[in-house]
């Protein structure tokens, strides 16, 4: 349950105790908020008081009459410089005093109430106020908590940029110092090695890029009549060369064909990252095998591997930004950490989801589902400005 | 010269952990490695260093601070770099700031990542009470 403190101002007593007692037991609910709504009334008989109570501990709500002896309503709300938690003032005017309550608004009051007023009239435009500043706490704490994201995911993204530089640049020095003895072999794996580290960079900083695109929303969706099975077989012949010298065997099997609305593009991404992880984690000599499936409301696309697999607890964050599992199996396997996050969003982007069942040192499966009618491309609801990590 | 020193370093990146062997290899350091907190717990089992150089962020956040704590209680008096690249990357100053801190931590000295080659053998020398000599290419 959350309280919300409301001040009320009046020089009337029967006024402040009337408030007070109407909103004493006043409760309501509002959508994704838990818990009720309630409040707890001070009061304040002048305009000097009230100054002195909203410098010390401001309110939620100011309920600030309009005319009060000494300095008035209107003098109280062109002192408030800020509002400060964003607390909102509902200005108490006499009834037919529109110009007051006009006043009162362009001074940056929230609403207005006319006296005389009946206590459902109070609450409704308490209730009104409340849920006002409830959602606007709310906007600004998601902000908040996007911008901390942000910041964090750009730290994680400085890290992961700089260790394959910090690695790319050693090399650079050792060669350049001629610091690693005579010979010439050394040498050369060093140059293989950064050779290797900058392609792992490149290959980051293109799934960061896809990341960006899928999250501003600003990405070109070209949606039009695909054929899933073509995108399985050229993400297949793409792995070919890295599962062919390991012994792997990659089999399709899907319908003929399998059209669905999408971009092609995403669904290159979605395929090439579930087959090529199904081949890098896999053991030597092991299989892959990628499975469409055809129903009339979704496709599901299944990638059996035979690797080495996860453990429940790997499986539980592998969806997430730049999750690599590290261990001694997957030391000498290069990835960006980023893979699975894009194929889970794109995979969501389709009203559909991206799971994993998986067993230690036997095989993952990856199921991925498309709904045949994705939602609109764009949000419905704008997002907030700054919104483009 | 005396019995060779010692060298444990614990990287999860190979590269860095060659680059490092290198430059300590070269300044006359025997040196053994592993790739992970489990596989550094293993080898120290075998062998006991003379000074540990453990990268903070492995396969964990904290690795590097738990492997640090594990070698001063099966080594007490080990001296231990901790190498970090988390200071400049994610604002997180993990320096220790205070006599406490630096307790706390256990560390004898924190490096940057990637630390330059003088400034790990000087570092590696000062916690070995050894003359700057013994490093054969050192500049000063």
């Amino acid at each position: 349950m959350e309280t919300l403190r409301v001040l009320v101002v009046d020089d009337e007593p029967g006024m402040l105790t009337g408030v007070s007692r109407s909103l004493a037991n006043f409760k309501f609910r509002l959508p994704d908020v838990n818990g009720d709504i309630g409040f707890t009334v001070e009061t304040a008989a002048t305009g000097e008081q009230a100054i002195e109570r909203l410098a010390a501990d401001p309110p939620d709500i100011l309920l600030l009459d309009h005319k009060l002896p000494g300095l008035s309503g209107l003098e109280v709300l062109e002192r408030l410089v800020t509002p400060e938690r964003g607390m909102l003032t509902v200005m108490i005017t006499a009834y037919a005093s529109l110009e007051a309550a006009v006043t009162a608004i362009k001074r940056g009051a929230y609403d207005f109430l006319a006296k005389p007023f009946t206590p459902d009239e109070l609450r409704n435009t308490v209730r009104k106020a409340a849920g006002s500043l409830i959602l606007a706490r709310q906007a600004r704490q998601l902000a908040r908590e996007k911008r901390q994201l942000r910041f964090q995911f750009i730290s994680v993204v400085a890290h992961e940029l700089k260790a394959p530089l910090g690695a790319i640049e050693g090399y650079l020095h050792i060669l350049k110092d001629h610091s690693a003895g005579d010979d010439p072999a050394a040498y050369q794996h060093m140059i293989e090695r950064s050779l290797i580290r900058s392609q792992h960079m490149r290959k980051l900083i293109l799934d960061l890029l896809d990341l960006t695109r899928i999250e501003s929303g600003q990405r070109r969706r070209d949606l039009v009549d695909c054929d899933l099975r073509e995108a399985a077989q050229a993400a297949i012949e793409t792995a070919l060369p890295e599962a062919q010298p390991r012994g792997l065997v990659v089999e399709l099997h899907a319908p003929p064909a399998l059209r669905l609305t999408a971009d092609r593009s995403e669904l290159e991404i979605i395929m090439n990252n579930l087959v090529s992880n199904a081949v890098k984690y896999n053991r030597d000599g092991g299989r892959v095998d990628v499975t469409l499936e055809d129903a009339p409301d979704q496709v599901t696309i299944r990638v059996v591997d035979t690797g080495i697999g996860l453990t429940e607890e790997e499986c539980g964050r592998l969806f997430g930004d730049f999750v690599r599992i590290k261990n001694d199996k997957t030391r000498n396997i290069l990835g960006s950490g980023l893979g699975l996050a894009i194929v889970k969003k794109l995979a969501q982007l389709y009203g559909g989801d991206a799971t994993v069942a998986s067993q230690p040192d036997v095989g993952s499966t990856f199921t991925v589902t498309l709904s045949r009618t994705p939602p609109p491309a764009e949000p419905a609801v704008p997002e907030a400005p700054g919104h483009d990590a | 010269m005396s019995k060779e020193k010692i060298v444990v370093l614990v990287d999860d990146d190979e590269d860095a952990l060659e680059q490092l062997g290198l430059v300590l290899k070269s300044a006359g350091y025997g040196v053994r490695t592993a790739t992970s907190r489990e596989e550094a717990e293993e080898l120290l089992l075998s062998v006991h260093p003379d000074l540990a150089i453990l990268d903070l962020m492995m396969e964990h956040m904290d690795s590097g601070i738990v492997l640090c704590h594990t070698l001063k209680k099966l080594y007490p008096g080990l001296p231990v770099i901790l190498l970090t690249a988390v200071t400049s990357a994610t604002g997180l100053d993990l320096k220790p700031a205070s006599a406490e801190a630096q307790s706390w931590l256990m560390a004898d000295a924190m490096l940057d990542k990637p630390a330059r080659p003088e400034e790990i053998r000087s570092t590696v020398a000062r916690l070995l009470n050894e003359p700057a000599e013994v490093v054969p290419d050192h500049a000063h």
